[in-house]
């Protein structure tokens, strides 16, 4: 006999038409393109634009049915800076073939097709955690099993066979002919196993012992999963050269045992601890060196080390306020602009007013997951959905910071926009489990316990 | 393609972008209101729900205070802060078993400690013999009591407030 609960409306509706909203943004930027480039539109671009719409209808209809009082704004938010992302490899594709053209040089392949199978195996994998992940309180039983998986794929780049170095970090595992990131899972991983073991350990980790200049600081043998985070991406930065995953990875960890504990002293003791392996590697390590060096002063390495922030800082210049409109910039001249350099691509073609628009998404797309993380009534949802969004609110602050030279240039991609497969197939499981968490946090309870059922009185809707 | 065609169509897809990105934002204004509700109403209520009980108007107030009926229940302190629950007529149960309502992860809260229902129009509240007692303002609550609007609810560690 239990009461029918007021109808919580669901919001759908609203989802599905930004959803539109968001394809026909994307195929007015590849028309421009094919109008400003003078290449038109081919068939199987038609082709690539219909797939993208209806990778985001199944996006849409799995949300409807699978979690269907989930938040309405992030799966489109989402969408358009994925597709964003494709206009603008398809963008750097057009002028690398206009430029192979020109110097009779064969074509090279053009990336758009393969990210878009990345973007489809992507939409696959955040169908089954939607599926398969009916309620996130089920992962904390794992919580040991995910931190122990997630620490074997952070090193599996280091094993002799299958690890792979590119670029001078050792970051790829090579099998089957596919390469792949293997840290981008080692994320969400990790963020499981900090939020399971913060729920059940925080008690402990907020006890304070002294206190210092008005902050209670945590006893001296509470420090140690501090320090093990800190020794493990020291080692990540050590032995993978990687600064970006090894920033993000210790980033994560202290904010999230802020966030359980509600002890700023923990943001102290990680700042310091920041500070000293920063330090450290300034002086120990010659590409963290070189790295700042190049961030201090670019226009002295304008030739060799530092040509790529030099060649996207000239383009975020180019593109001034508005743009130079898409397909009309010369985002070739960048090294690596579909990856690392995605944003300074995009800068040059939308303008400082565009990119504010897409750091504003991304913005919103936090919110929305920090949102998830108050709303939500258990402890564990909480700090998985907050640590979720740290790890993307952290990556966006990382990579974008770097290419426009706020902080030393680190090698992290840009979620939803860069190109490659990892990283995009990692986000889209990030945004899986906040869309899981947000449904669970909005869906109106409706279970009560039948042990007290007979107590239950009936009474008039209010 | 004209120049000026080209320019048009950079404007407009600045536009756009930006279109998006508001419509979003005004999607997003109703739940955007909701940190300022989750915040505790103490120095609106705390004083008129304390004032009638020394006066002798305490058997008028109390009918018009049940006709503002609380709507949700807000956790305000505690690690699940910033909680709403939207009461729909259905009773709330708080506790640290995991098929309550509000899931409370703390050692000064009882498996099922509390539960607030609703009676004759008003939300009363129960204490379902807990160890550390279900406390109204500063009172220990030994049988179900009326909960006002705005009184803070204290269960173990976590301060819940009911709200309009």
């Amino acid at each position: 006999m239990s009461i029918p609960a007021v109808r919580q409306p669901t919001r759908r509706g609203v989802e599905l038409i930004l959803l539109v909203f968001a394809w026909l943004i994307g195929v007015l930027g590849v028309l421009q393109i094919g109008w400003a480039t003078g290449e038109g539109t081919t068939t199987r671009l038609w082709i690539t634009i219909g797939v993208v719409g209806a990778l985001a209808l199944a996006m849409h209809i799995t949300v409807r049915f699978t979690a269907p009082y989930a938040d309405p704004i992030m799966l489109p938010v989402t969408t358009l800076l994925t597709i964003l992302g494709l206009v603008m490899i398809y963008r750097i594709d057009v002028s690398a073939a206009q430029r192979a053209t020109r110097n009779n040089a064969p074509l090279p392949t053009p990336d758009v097709y393969a990210q878009l199978t990345w973007f489809a195996i992507a939409v696959v994998l955040f169908i089954a955690v939607l599926v398969i992940v009916r309620d996130h309180r089920r992962l904390q039983r794992y919580t040991y099993t995910f931190g122990l998986i997630g620490i074997i794929l952070l090193v599996l780049p280091l094993a002799p066979v299958v690890g792979t170095t590119v670029n001078g970090a050792t970051l790829w595992v090579r099998m089957f002919g596919l390469s792949f990131q293997p840290g981008e899972l080692a994320k969400i991983l990790l963020t499981i196993f900090f939020a399971g073991y913060l729920v059940v350990k925080r008690d402990s980790l907020a006890l304070v012992r002294t206190k210092f200049l008005g902050l209670g600081f945590p006893r001296p043998k509470d420090l140690g999963p501090l320090l093990i985070a800190w020794l493990i991406s020291l080692a990540v930065l050590v032995f993978e050269n990687d600064l970006g995953t090894s920033m993000l990875f210790f980033g994560l960890f202290v904010s999230m045992l802020y966030i359980a504990t509600q002890r700023r002293s923990w943001l102290v003791l990680g700042g310091a601890l920041f500070v000293i392996g920063a330090i450290l590697s300034y002086m120990f390590f010659g590409h963290v060196r070189l790295r700042v060096e190049i961030w201090l002063d670019p226009w002295t390495y304008a030739q060799d080390s530092g040509y790529q922030i030099v060649q996207s800082l000239f383009g975020f210049a180019n593109g001034g306020l508005l743009g130079a409109g898409l397909g009309q910039g010369f985002p070739n001249l960048v090294p690596f602009a579909n990856t690392d350099f995605i944003v300074a691509a995009l800068g040059e073609e939308i303008g400082l007013t565009g990119l504010i628009a897409m750091l504003l998404m991304y913005g919103i797309l936090i919110e929305r997951g920090l949102r998830a993380a108050i709303s939500v009534r258990d402890s564990f949802g909480k700090l998985l959905a907050a640590g979720l969004s740290i790890t993307l609110a952290l990556q966006v602050f990382v990579i974008i910071g770097g290419v426009t030279k706020l902080i030393p240039l680190t090698g992290l991609t840009t979620p939803f926009l860069s190109y490659g497969g990892s990283s995009l197939i990692a986000n889209f499981i990030i945004i899986g489990l906040l869309l899981r968490i947000s449904d669970r946090a909005r869906r109106p309870d409706v279970t009560a316990p039948s042990v007290d059922e007979a107590l239950t009185q009936v009474v008039r809707r209010p | 393609m004209s120049e000026l065609a080209l320019t048009l169509i950079r404007l407009g897809f600045l536009a756009l972008l930006w279109a998006f990105v508001l419509i979003t934002v005004f999607v997003l204004r109703r739940d955007l209101k909701q940190p300022a509700d989750a915040r505790p109403i103490a120095t609106r209520s705390a004083r008129p729900t304390k004032a009638p009980k020394a006066s002798r108007a305490e058997k008028i107030k109390a009918p018009k205070a049940s006709k503002v009926k609380g709507t949700k229940l807000v956790v305000t302190e505690g690690p699940l802060a910033g909680t709403v629950v939207p009461l729909d007529g259905a009773q709330v149960t708080i506790g640290r078993a995991p098929d309550s309502t509000i899931v409370i992860d703390d050692d000064y809260a009882s498996s099922r400690h509390a539960r607030v229902y609703s009676s004759e129009g008003t939300w009363v509240v129960e204490d379902l013999g807990s160890t550390n007692g279900t406390w109204i303002e500063r009172t220990r609550i030994t049988t179900p009591t009326v909960l006002p609007v705005g009184a803070p609810l204290r269960v173990g560690r976590t301060t819940l407030q009911l709200q309009k």
